[in-house]
């Protein structure tokens, strides 16, 4: 708990983002970008924690998240992703979706009587370079674009409106639109392959769409049974993209396979009330984080069947990896995921609260490394800089 | 009518000329006013057509004390959960630091308020802030005051320690002035020098005042010797230790001992030479005139009234408080100048009259903030029973009802009144079912945030409001799909029929079912209406019929009209439906069924023979209908035929 560090922001934050750092260099991320939403004018904002950036500020002791720079945000953000550095995707309740660039430019000021090092003068500013209005509407108003999802430059945005829209980075016009892709609102959208996305929409379904093909049906329908509880979120597994997380209406998690079978492969019980994102460790999977409406961040952690990390357990011995892929179906194979490792690792699932007791929603979470951010409707945004993983 | 406390203040709107009327509409923490169309005689002019909104509250859109209200709700949530039934003694340390937690929120804001109001360009921003940063500060001595007269309610000895402390902290320009004259290059010299010197005499901090003496001696050696005595005075002032073993009475004992050495000191004139030290020790004796010829090193009453009792009373109960205050402040401000509303609410305090404090506080401040946590926080420490109002339920109840409210007029604070209206016993969940059903709906994603907070409160009647606002406004847009869904989370029957009813005239129209992946999913929630399962039932024969699974069709089918699932309107399209089973090769309907059939058709076209007599139908429609009739007839007799050959025929 000491290692969160909280900062109150006078705006409810809907969604917390960490800048993606670059594959070269092994650096700790630094900078992350939020959404507001429910103000009266809501912002996009890019906030750093590190410690050698010099922004004038003399507050908040080392470690405190300093404002960079905010841009007006039209609607509330209901999503936001980096499409690349420096280039921001947001989803817009207004139907919008845009695309914020951040400028960091180390100007070199003119001012030769400056006594501070120019190099620390890094001027940050943030504007808007592409914008496509009404990217989601119904016939006669606006729809809310409730995900956005990017691989650059491709660009999935998916709405209330049941709409699928694809674009481009660098082209103006709409790539690609899937009409009356869901009859109920979609709630979230991820890749699973580069060209197949699942959607998760409020009538408890996950719909997986490929993209070669020219049909506008999902080509798999999966849906938790019966009970029809809305899903809000969806992640998956960085390594095996067959495993799927989502996270529902009530706070339940679930564990899918989309080889196998049209219903999930686990439930665990997690939240009390809506969980609004669900992440996977990105270079450490066997850590998945959840958050929720009930005020809690839950930090999951599945312990691999030997002590060795997972993504060496298939490769001991070559023998092996052939041996398993002339298996049939359904006999043991040697690389497993925890995750669907069946009823034996819940016993092995270890869940721990990483936020202090608090009340008001934890809206979003991102997780990068050993960083982890979240922002909350309490106004406030969370940084942990020490995640055990 | 009840006189009121203060003449009400007047505010004027400039737009409405005068000898106009007005109108005004309540609303929750504002007021609408308009000019009404009424024209006096001899009156003229166009009228106004603006509405203004008139608050009264403006912090609440200050987006640092926005800070404040996020934080404190978080701890008054706290507040809350700490157990009733808990001793008195082991709950008295845990209000006494939420009431610290509380300041350090309020210090926290006021710094940043500082610091912008100081980096800031723009003027008006700068006294806005400034001014926020006054009232913060008033604030904060007020409830420091409150904190360690009520909540803490040191016993004497402990008590003295306290105030002094509560005085240090609001008297804080000694220390920036003493920085000013020890960073000179001579500080013995400056001229502030024996300011800050009697300063922190006033205050107690004689450790600081004999090291800075020790720079004054240095640069007199001949009075050296008269420096040294004041030192050893200085360091001999005893000072109540709470946590030792020594008892108040030998503390008394010890203080008196003192005492009269500092007067034999005075007596015989040890300091005459040296004006300054005879004022040192004058200050040390508690002398009100001396210390009253130093008002503006005091600056208040109170610090005047601290700083007598650490000189004339330091083992002072609480329950003698309230006569040295009064005195204080009467010695203290000029017969000619009249208390402000701070002095009276400081000595209201000291009187231990709470609710007078509160009732200042509220009248002097512009906002609900401070009383409503204040107030809050003394009922949880048993300190406001006696007392009940004669409207609403209490006054802790009646102040936390204001603020909530107020909150929940902002558009985007009114989640953390929530948790303030769950803890009204009386009215808050009246409260909370009135707001919430306002918050307006801009996605889906906020409807689901406010019917999650109704529905874990059982509020049924809201949860089903809500749906309905989402289910229309879907329908609106055309959304058949997800009007149904949120009419079925709603169990709202009657509109989950009507959207039933819109997707099978869309079938009827064509041909084909729209949103196929919600249809085929419903499930249990099917039987909300029946229209609904007609609906999700006809789906599914359909699939029975895809998959050629056509005698579980036929069954299904014929269900639907004799279980009277299927409205009757329905029956023709269901016949129809029925045909190419009957035209198929095999045999399908049994025997039975085929008599079903027919008397559904019968029944079917004497009803429709009654309506058709009765309205003008246009020739043609009506020939398509006979020839439908015709058609069916024909196929239910063929079919009939071979079944009842095919069930007589004997198989051998």
């Amino acid at each position: 708990m000491e290692s969160i560090n909280a900062k109150y922001v006078s705006q409810k934050i809907s969604k917390t983002k960490w800048r993606p750092v670059s594959h070269s260099d092994l650096q700790l991320p630094e900078i992350f970008a939020t959404g507001s939403w429910d103000n009266e004018d809501n912002r996009i904002s890019i906030w750093s924690i590190g410690s050698n950036l010099s922004t004038g500020m003399e507050d908040g002791f080392e470690g405190d998240p300093q404002l960079l720079c905010e841009h007006k945000h039209d609607g509330d953000v209901l999503d936001l992703q980096f499409l690349d550095q420096d280039r921001i995707v947001t989803a817009s309740s207004t139907g919008a979706v845009t695309i914020f660039r951040h400028h960091q430019n180390s100007q070199v000021l003119a001012f030769e009587f400056l006594l501070v090092d120019p190099e620390v003068l890094l001027v940050q500013t943030i504007s808007v370079s592409q914008l496509w209005a009404r990217a989601h509407r119904y016939p006669c108003d606006n729809a809310p674009c409730t995900g956005v999802v990017c691989s650059s430059p491709e660009i999935v945005t998916v709405g209330e409106d049941g709409r699928i829209v694809v674009f481009r980075a660098d082209q103006e016009g709409v790539v690609r639109v899937i009409e009356n892709a869901d009859s109920s609102t979609i709630h979230a959208v991820t890749y699973l392959r580069t060209t197949e996305i699942l959607t998760v929409n409020s009538i408890g379904q996950l719909k997986l769409w490929d993209f070669r093909q020219q049909s506008n049906s999902p080509s798999q329908i999966l849906s938790l049974s019966g009970d029809r509880v809305p899903l809000h979120c969806v992640d998956r597994h960085p390594n095996q993209q067959h495993i799927v997380a989502t996270g529902g209406q009530d706070g339940m998690l679930c564990v899918w396979d989309v080889r196998q079978g049209n219903t999930p492969f686990s439930l665990m019980e997690a939240h009390t009330a809506e969980m609004w994102e669900v992440h996977f460790h990105p270079t450490n999977p066997d850590h998945l984080f959840t958050c929720s409406e009930d005020g809690s961040l839950l930090h999951w952690e599945t312990s691999s069947h030997s002590d060795m990390p997972s993504f060496l357990q298939g490769g001991r011995n070559s023998s092996m990896v052939s041996r398993s892929a002339m298996a049939p179906a359904g006999g043991k194979q040697p690389l497993i995921s925890a995750w669907l490792s069946g009823d034996s690792s819940k016993g092995r699932l270890e869940t721990t609260h990483m936020l202090p007791s608090q009340t008001l929603s934890v809206n979003s979470l991102d997780v990068l490394g050993p960083c982890l951010v979240c922002g909350t409707d309490g106004e406030a945004i969370f940084v942990n800089r020490q995640v055990p993983v | 009518m009840e006189e009121v406390d203060v003449e009400p203040t007047i505010t004027n709107i400039p737009a409405i000329s005068d000898g106009k009327h007005m109108g005004f509409a309540w609303g929750p923490g504002d007021i609408l006013v308009y000019e009404t169309r009424y024209k006096a005689s001899g009156a003229s002019g166009s009228g106004c057509s603006f509405i203004h909104e008139i608050r009264k509250d403006e912090d609440i859109y200050s987006p640092i004390l926005r800070k404040l209200f996020n934080e404190s709700h978080h701890i008054f949530v706290g507040l809350q959960t700490i157990r009733e039934d808990l001793p008195s003694k082991s709950k008295k340390p845990q209000f006494v630091s939420i009431s610290k937690n509380y300041r350090s929120v309020i210090r926290a804001c006021m710094e940043e308020l500082q610091q912008v109001a100081v980096s800031t360009k723009n003027t008006e921003l700068a006294t806005q802030c400034g001014n926020q940063v006054s009232i913060l500060l008033a604030i904060e001595l007020i409830w420091n005051l409150c904190e360690v007269l009520f909540i803490d309610a040191a016993p004497a000895g402990s008590l003295l320690l306290h105030l002094l402390d509560w005085v240090r902290l609001h008297k804080a320009d000694v220390d920036e002035k003493a920085r000013e004259v020890l960073q000179s290059e001579s500080p013995a010299e400056h001229r502030d020098y024996w300011d800050v010197v009697v300063s922190y005499v006033l205050q107690g901090r004689l450790e600081e005042v004999r090291q800075m003496l020790v720079k004054q001696a240095n640069l007199q050696p001949a009075a050296r010797s008269m420096y040294k005595q004041m030192d050893t005075l200085l360091s001999k002032m005893p000072f109540y230790n709470p946590g030792g073993t020594q008892t108040l009475t030998e503390f008394d004992v010890k203080w008196r001992h003192w005492h009269e050495e500092v007067d034999r000191c005075l007596q015989d004139n040890s300091f005459a030479s040296n004006r300054h030290l005879e004022l040192i020790c004058k200050i040390l004796l508690g002398d009100e005139d001396t210390l009253l010829d130093h008002k503006e090193l005091l600056g208040t009453w109170y610090h005047f009234l601290v700083t007598r009792l650490l000189f004339c009373h330091p083992t002072v109960k609480l329950t003698e408080l309230h006569y040295y205050a009064q005195s204080c402040m009467t010695m203290f401000l000029d017969s000619r100048s009249v208390p402000e509303p701070l002095d009276n609410i400081l000595l209201a305090a000291f009187e231990f009259d709470i609710h007078q404090v509160i009732k200042e506080c509220s009248i002097a401040l512009n906002n609900w903030w401070f009383v409503a946590h204040l107030t809050d926080l003394l009922d949880h420490c048993k300190l406001l029973q006696s007392h009940n109002l004669h409207f609403g339920s209490n006054l802790r109840e009646f102040l936390l009802l204001e603020y909530a409210s107020g909150l929940f007029t902002h558009h985007s604070l009114w989640q953390l009144a929530v948790d303030y209206f769950d803890h009204c016993p009386e009215f808050g969940r009246v409260y909370l079912e009135l707001q919430i059903e306002r918050v307006p709906l801009e996605t889906e994603r906020k409807a689901l945030k406010v019917l999650r907070v109704c529905e874990q409160r059982q509020m049924s009647e809201q949860v089903r409001s809500i749906c309905k606002i989402m289910a229309m406004r879907a329908l609106r847009n055309n959304r058949l799909g997800s009007a149904l869904s949120w009419s079925i989370r709603a169990k709202d029957a009657a509109f989950a029929t009507l959207i039933s009813e819109r997707f099978l005239q869309d079938y009827c129209a064509k041909g084909t079912f729209s949103d196929l992946d919600l249809i085929d999913n419903l499930g249990p929630a099917m039987l909300l209406s029946d229209r609904l399962t007609f609906l999700g039932k006809y789906r599914e024969f359909h699939k029975l019929y895809g998959e050629k699974r056509f005698r579980e069709a036929a069954k299904l089918l014929l269900s639907l009209m004799t279980a009277k699932i299927a409205p009757q309107s329905f029956w023709m399209t269901l016949l129809t439906d029925a045909l190419p089973l009957l035209e198929q090769k095999e045999v399908i309907f049994t025997a039975d069924q085929t008599y079903e059939l027919m008397f559904c058709l019968e029944e079917l076209t004497s009803s429709l023979n009654i309506t058709a007599s009765s309205t003008d139908r246009p020739m043609q429609e009506e020939d398509v209908e006979v020839t439908k009739v015709e058609l069916l007839r024909l196929a239910l007799a063929r079919n009939l035929a071979q079944a009842i050959v095919k069930e007589g025929t004997v198989e051998i």
